[in-house]
């Protein structure tokens, strides 16, 4: 029989090794899910991870993987924070959206100016709106020790709404037929974050992340804030010793969370979704949570899993066409990542021992 | 006298380290067996194959003639074994009686559970009201709790792990009598301390560990209290002495503080007052429980307290946080090792950085220096003789000891004007524990004030200048250590004479 046994320190090997393990593990789960679906399981799998990278027609998928593996990096980068101090922002999604409706209300609210200025209010305005969404757990959280995780998950449902409120009232496109949508923004040159490089999938909000990734990288490895970072998560207490106040972490970390959220609301109104609609959302900021752990909460490794997620995202689109599996079985896909990198996880502080007999 | 416990040959190995390695000795029926040695030489090991708790590789019991070798604690203490550990496992929220109830097999009803829990208290002096809330009892009858749920299994031997480490001396003195009540009665005791003057008075026979081995057997009246430490150590040991100073000037006073607990079971600080001078080292002594912790975090500034409550060098300090208080020179070092002065996972160097960094500018902007990390963390290593591999080493790798000298190397290397520490040699080997005592005296005799807190009276004795007790949040009068009896200690730790 096979037993667990506590290894004196963490494997450093095992943390490299557990997220491609768990890929692994999700690769045959899922295939045996496809299996039962009634499609060819290697097809499946080599639809989702091969066709959108080198697969025949990847030129189409390939900028659609920089589309989405941007925002899920940047959401990611700012939970990683709080997750290593052991704060736990869950609502990514809706800071997301925050972000993404007050940026276009400051934008739209200049209507049909064309001034430089334009875009750079919308990105504050976009950026403030999700930092002060999360900043609404914060406050609570420090003033009546309410949990942030139920309270930073339902003010997401609270933004389904808020959205829906906008796009069928004071943000909706006066000259739309009554659609519930905004004016669109890729038809407005200085509200608008169009692809650099045609068929890249590059706009302003992927350079924004590759920066982002470098300065969490310094600020975690290089200077004290990361320290305390770390230290607030492994050791609370000793981390009021040596002088965190832990009120004002939890405010910096939602914050920070919620402003990287609202930013990357912003580049995607803007840029690939074009317009406010009720169906904007897409789930990246429930999906970052995945990127973040998958990524060991460091920038270098989010950054891969976000690739990696994106990947699994457009070959989503790829089985869903080709295959007609539902929408769903991808989203079963990707949850099933994280659920194997958390089993597979307890390899990192144990070994396993094969025992003969009892 | 007949044998009741017999060991031949007990050894275990964990991975990297003989814990016990073929220790055999006997234990008579009624008589109080001491089990000595330091840290880390096998005690708890032994006792907890004995309990059941550990299995051996090797060797076998004898128990009463019978072999001997339990599977778990219940089929010892089925075979009569009790024991009474250093740490209490009662729930502070439930009353005496129900706490007992929890650790029987077959608890009786309640009513006659308490007819007996009084029974047996009257019996053996050991008073305690079975309705009492574990919470409101102090240390010494939270012990009486165990002790009694020992009793009411009737046991043949009953092992006592450090009992006497949070006891007033009077209460000390209840507890022997109470033991040699049950050593008349025919029950025998494996008693564990490393308090020698107890062991001299109250055991008939030592058995000495050291490195897993039994280095040594005697009789404990016919040693002295050196020779045992000696034989424990095996080597001869240096009093840490200190040189004469003047006092200077004053450092740091507490005018008036007091402090609400946070935690429901705590003790709220009630006008704690005090001034101490450069040069100067003040022991504050008592029963763990009765505010040290709450001192020690009003003084590190995890709790803010009234502005005016502390003063350093004259300036109102008592609302700066960590950070500030370390910037003056008010520096500190907790009693929990781990989780509270160090992060357990964490690198040494890391940890340098907890307490180090803006004091000793170990970076620019906040981004840390590397490279002045490095050297101060190598530097406490060196100065305070840290034995570990390697300053990328966790600090949770480090034995007790080792970790202690580091976590008080770590703030006296940045020289604070005022260092206060809580339990400085707790769980510290004997060697380990003169080498940071003999620190706090230097630091002390160039010029700084020193704070100890500690239950160790011999220690206070030894180093201290001044002497203090805090009870029930309260501090006694600062007095000259000189002149107090251990006699007047003890009332004072009882509540008494708080003046």
């Amino acid at each position: 029989m096979i037993r667990l046994e506590p290894r004196t320190e963490p494997s450093r090997a095992m943390i490299a090794l557990t997220p491609i393990l768990a890929v692994l593990a999700t690769m045959i789960a899922g295939g045996i899910l496809f299996s039962v679906l009634g499609k060819n399981p290697f097809e499946a799998i080599r639809m989702i991870f091969w066709d959108p990278v080198l697969g025949e027609h990847a030129f189409y998928y390939r900028g659609q993987i920089l589309v989405k593996a941007a925002p899920l990096i940047m959401i990611a980068l700012g939970l990683s924070f709080g997750f290593r101090a052991g704060i736990w922002n869950i609502g990514a999604e809706g800071q997301f959206i925050m972000g993404a409706v007050i940026g276009a209300a400051a934008g739209l609210a200049l209507y049909p100016s064309q001034s430089i200025f334009v875009y750079p209010i919308m990105l504050i305005a976009g950026t403030l709106g999700g930092m002060l969404w999360a900043l609404i757990p914060a406050y609570l959280k420090i003033k009546f020790n309410a949990n942030e995780i139920l309270v930073s998950l339902m003010l997401v449902y609270v933004a389904f709404n808020f959205l829906a409120g906008m796009v069928t009232g004071p943000l909706r496109d006066p000259d739309g037929f009554n659609f519930p949508e905004s004016r669109s923004f890729q038809q407005w040159d200085a509200a608008s974050n169009p692809e650099l490089i045609a068929g890249s999938g590059i706009h302003w909000g992927v350079l924004m992340t590759l920066g982002l990734v470098i300065v969490a990288y310094i600020v975690l490895t290089r200077h004290i804030f990361g320290f305390h970072i770390r230290l607030a998560g492994q050791s609370p207490r000793a981390a009021k010793f040596g002088g965190v106040n832990p009120n004002k972490m939890i405010a910096i970390c939602l914050g920070l969370s919620g402003a990287l959220a609202g930013m990357a609301g912003l580049y995607e109104v803007t840029g690939p979704a074009g317009k406010l609609t009720t169906t904007f959302p897409l789930g990246y900021g429930f999906t970052a949570i995945i990127v973040a752990f998958l990524g060991r909460l460091h920038p270098i490794g989010i950054l891969l899993a976000g690739l990696l997620l994106a990947v699994t995202y457009v070959g989503g689109d790829v089985i869903q066409a080709n295959l007609s599996l539902p929408k769903a079985s991808i989203q079963v896909f990707q949850g099933m990542l994280l659920f194997f990198l958390l089993a597979v996880d307890v390899l990192v502080h144990f070994r396993l021992r094969f025992k003969r007999g009892i | 006298m007949s044998k009741l416990l017999r060991l031949n040959g007990l050894t275990k190995a964990y991975p990297g380290v003989i814990a016990n390695n073929a220790v055999s000795f006997d234990i008579g029926t009624g008589e109080i067996h001491a089990l000595l040695g330091e840290n880390g030489a096998g005690k708890s090991t032994l006792v907890k194959m004995i309990y059941g708790l550990v299995k051996p590789d090797s060797g076998e019991m004898e128990f009463a003639g019978q072999p001997f070798a339990p599977s778990e604690p219940r089929a010892a203490r089925q075979s009569g074994v009790a024991m009474v550990f250093q740490h209490f496992s009662l729930f502070e929220a439930l009353n005496v009686a129900e706490n007992i109830a929890l650790g029987m097999e077959n608890p009786p009803r309640s009513n006659i559970l308490s007819k007996q829990i009084r029974e047996v208290s009257a019996k053996y002096g050991l008073t305690i009201d079975p309705d009492r809330l574990v919470g409101d009892l102090s240390a010494g009858e939270r012990q009486r709790v165990e002790i009694i749920r020992c009793l009411l299994q009737d046991p043949k031997l009953l092992i006592m792990d450090e009992p006497t480490s949070v006891l007033t001396p009077q209460e000390v003195d209840t507890l022997f009598i109470t033991l040699r009540k049950l050593q008349a009665e025919g029950t025998s005791i494996l008693y564990i301390s490393h308090k020698l003057d107890e062991i001299r008075t109250l055991c008939e026979h030592a058995t000495v560990l050291r490195g897993g081995k039994v280095v040594g057997t005697c009789i404990p009246s016919q040693e002295t209290a050196k020779s045992l430490a000696e034989m424990m150590v095996g080597a001869k040991l240096q009093t840490p002495k200190k040189a004469a100073t003047e006092l200077g000037q004053p450092l740091l006073k507490l005018e008036n503080l007091s402090l609400q607990s946070k935690d429901p079971f705590g003790t709220s600080l009630r006008n704690i007052t005090f001034m101490l001078r450069a040069g100067e080292i003040l022991g504050i002594g008592g029963v763990a429980g009765n505010g040290q912790d709450e001192l020690m975090l009003a003084l590190s500034g995890e709790e803010l307290v009234d502005a005016n409550a502390i003063s350093l060098k004259g300036e109102f300090i008592g609302q700066l946080g960590p950070t500030p208080r370390r910037m003056r020179g008010l520096l500190a070092a907790p009693e929990e090792r781990l989780g509270h002065a160090a992060a357990p996972d964490m690198s040494l160097t890391e940890n340098s950085l907890l307490t180090a960094f803006y004091r000793q500018r170990l970076g620019r902007r906040g981004f840390v220096n590397k490279q002045a990390s490095e050297n101060f963390t190598k530097a406490i290593i060196q100065q305070f003789d840290v034995r570990t591999p390697g300053i990328t080493n966790t600090a949770k790798s480090l034995s007790g000891g080792n970790l202690q000298k580091f976590v008080v190397g770590r703030e006296i290397v940045q020289n604070p004007t005022v260092f206060v520490v809580n339990q400085p040699t707790w769980g510290v080997d004997a060697a380990a524990a003169a080498s940071i005592r003999q620190a706090l005296l230097e630091l002390a005799s160039n010029g700084a004030g020193v704070l100890v807190i500690s239950q160790d009276l011999d220690e206070l004795m030894e180093v201290s200048d001044n002497f203090a007790v805090l009870a029930e949040g309260r501090l006694s009068k600062p007095q000259n250590a000189k002149g107090v009896t251990v006699e007047e200690i003890g009332l004072m730790m009882g509540g008494s004479e708080i003046a």
